[in-house]
């Protein structure tokens, strides 16, 4: 069960956000951690290989050019990955876009550029001691599960369901024959129908046709998606 | 009452289908056209009316579903905070840093005595007990000292300026903003790191000071140090506004007065870290030059410090407006 977090709007009917967990958090973190990780390490071997051809390499003696190309980027990558890419995907990261999460402000808005540093620079304290120990625990422990950061900032971590498809199914005439109730029960049953066992699939299809008025005089030569979908039309 | 939805689902539907596409345009691409704009504004509420119905008729169906991630997309676009970096950038620098500058100045000051203060104690405590030293400085870095040599005078030998002012300015913002973090500890933590670095800088100092190299590290310090321990002062001023925040938050709740803080305190932060990451660079490059004599260090570090303080306190601002209206 998730939790939901709702805001008043200005229309009067409120805006329901589904807080992402703790698991949701770490999952997203550490596809994160993977990315620019390697991201920097990619950068770094490549640059040094293009300059020495070697990674074998006295720091002595490297250039300006070494530094200013391979060293300074490679490290901007790691340390301003979430921020910048935060900023740039309006509070998504590559990770959380794979867990299914984004970052918005407490009103349901995108979040600007001060709150995404803000909920970035505290991750000094959510990190402490290791493996963001502290950030966890506070995340557990809060309501909304906020880390340290998300509250300084004002901000919280939901799930980003994509907008699902407009109904195809529904449809005003469908509607007066058998209601938005049956509609959504038989919508539901065929985008499930695959995973279903025959036998239960064919009962429950039996039945809405049945509420529907609609289940046809010939039984043995039905085919029940079919005219589940003939009731749709 | 069935047909009736059915009339409002086939009359809604195609708004749906245009609301949905607009937002993803809307969310992929920089700029919208100003119908489009005011077109999404103007579905707003009819959306959060069709939303209401829907939620009655089907309160777990698709199509609620449907309409709650158009409705929150909407709401995320609509109320999306109008942004103008430049524009903004420029105002913190001239006028903003000043004015949070003068909202927290008695934590600056306060902060600044704290640091003083404990780099007195620290000179005493060294001066007084010079085996303490090894508490504040490295094993190695006492060596070098009592062999007569400052631990930088090889710092350039051993790494271009280039890499030692990243280090430098890398390792300056983290116990910056380790000062400015730690505050949510009702201030305690940004307290403890402001006595600490105190407490550090004047031990080393007595220590150098009693081998006869006072003079020699304080040439070292001049060019960037004015702008660095303003900075760790500043930090710690806005660790400590923190702190008073928790504290103390007035008329709002605990979490609202820290966020207030957190808000107005981080702006400073950006204009002092700016600051700070010049110092580093002048940390790598100056600093450790040997052809660059006291006065020239001086006068670079005083002359970046009076920029500092000129942003700092919106001289810089005014002076602009001066030579403007000229």
């Amino acid at each position: 069960m998730q939790d939901v977090y709702s805001i008043p709007s200005v229309t009067g009917i409120d805006l329901n956000l589904q807080i992402a967990g703790p698991g949701a958090r770490s999952f997203a973190f550490v596809i994160d951690w993977h990315i620019r990780l390697l991201a920097a390490l990619g950068w770094y071997v490549a640059g040094t290989l293009i300059l020495y051809q070697t990674l074998a390499i006295d720091y002595s003696t490297t250039s300006f050019v070494f530094n200013l190309g391979v060293v300074y980027p490679a490290l901007a990558i790691y340390f301003l990955y979430h921020p910048i890419i935060e900023l740039i995907m309006a509070g998504r990261t590559p990770g959380k876009r794979i867990a299914g999460v984004r970052v918005v402000k407490a009103d349901g808005a995108m979040p600007g550029i001060g709150e995404i540093l803000i909920r970035n620079v505290f991750r000094l304290i959510d990190h402490l001691p290791v493996f963001y120990c502290v950030g966890l625990t506070v995340s557990i422990l809060s309501k909304n599960s906020l880390r340290i950061g998300d509250m300084a900032a004002g901000t919280l971590l939901v799930y980003d369901q994509k907008a699902e498809r407009q109904p195809q199914a529904l449809s005003g005439d469908a509607i007066n024959r058998v209601g938005m109730d049956g509609l959504e029960l038989a919508h539901d049953l065929l985008a499930r129908w695959d995973r279903l066992d025959v036998p239960v699939r064919n009962e429950l299809a039996r039945q809405l046709l049945t509420k529907f008025d609609s289940l046809p005089d010939e039984l043995h030569s039905i085919n029940f998606r079919r005219e589940l979908e003939k009731v749709l039309a | 009452m069935e047909g009736r939805v059915a009339r409002w689902f086939e009359l809604r539907s195609r708004v749906w289908y245009e609301v949905a596409a607009e937002l993803r345009a809307v969310e992929h691409g920089k700029h919208a056209a100003p119908a489009t704009v005011r077109e999404l504004v103007r579905s707003y509420p009819e959306i959060a009316r069709d939303l209401a119905i829907a939620r009655r008729e089907a309160p777990d169906g698709a199509l609620t579903r449907h309409l709650e991630q158009i409705y929150l997309e909407l709401h995320r676009v609509i109320f999306r905070s109008p942004g103008n970096w430049w524009r903004d950038t420029k105002f913190l620098f001239l006028h903003g840093a000043a004015i949070e500058s003068m909202r927290i100045r008695w934590h600056m000051i306060w902060v600044t005595a704290l640091f003083c203060l404990s780099a007195a104690a620290g000179w005493l405590l060294v001066a007084r007990y010079p085996e303490l030293a090894t508490l504040f400085a490295s094993e190695g870095m006492v060596e070098t000292v009592m062999s007569g040599q400052l631990w930088t005078d090889d710092l350039h030998n051993v790494l271009p300026s280039s890499v030692l002012s990243v280090q430098l300015f890398t390792n300056n913002v983290m116990v910056s903003l380790f000062a400015v973090c730690l505050g949510i500890f009702f201030g305690l933590g940004t307290f403890y790191i402001i006595s600490l670095n105190g407490m550090m800088l004047g031990s080393i100092f007595a220590f150098t000071h009693q081998y006869g190299l006072g003079m020699r590290l304080f040439e070292w310090v001049a060019a960037h140090g004015f702008v660095e321990l303003s900075v760790i002062c500043v930090a710690g001023a806005v660790g400590a506004s923190f702190g008073e925040a928790l504290a103390r938050p007035g008329h709002l709740t605990r979490l609202a007065s820290f966020q207030q803080a957190v808000r107005r305190g981080l702006k400073l932060m950006v204009v002092a870290l700016v600051f700070l990451i010049g110092a580093g660079f002048v940390e790598g490059f100056v600093s450790p030059n040997p052809n660059i004599n006291l006065a020239g260090r001086l006068a670079v570090g005083l002359g970046y410090w009076v920029l500092f303080v000129l942003v700092m306190s919106g001289g810089l601002g005014r002076l602009l407006n001066i030579f403007r209206r000229r």
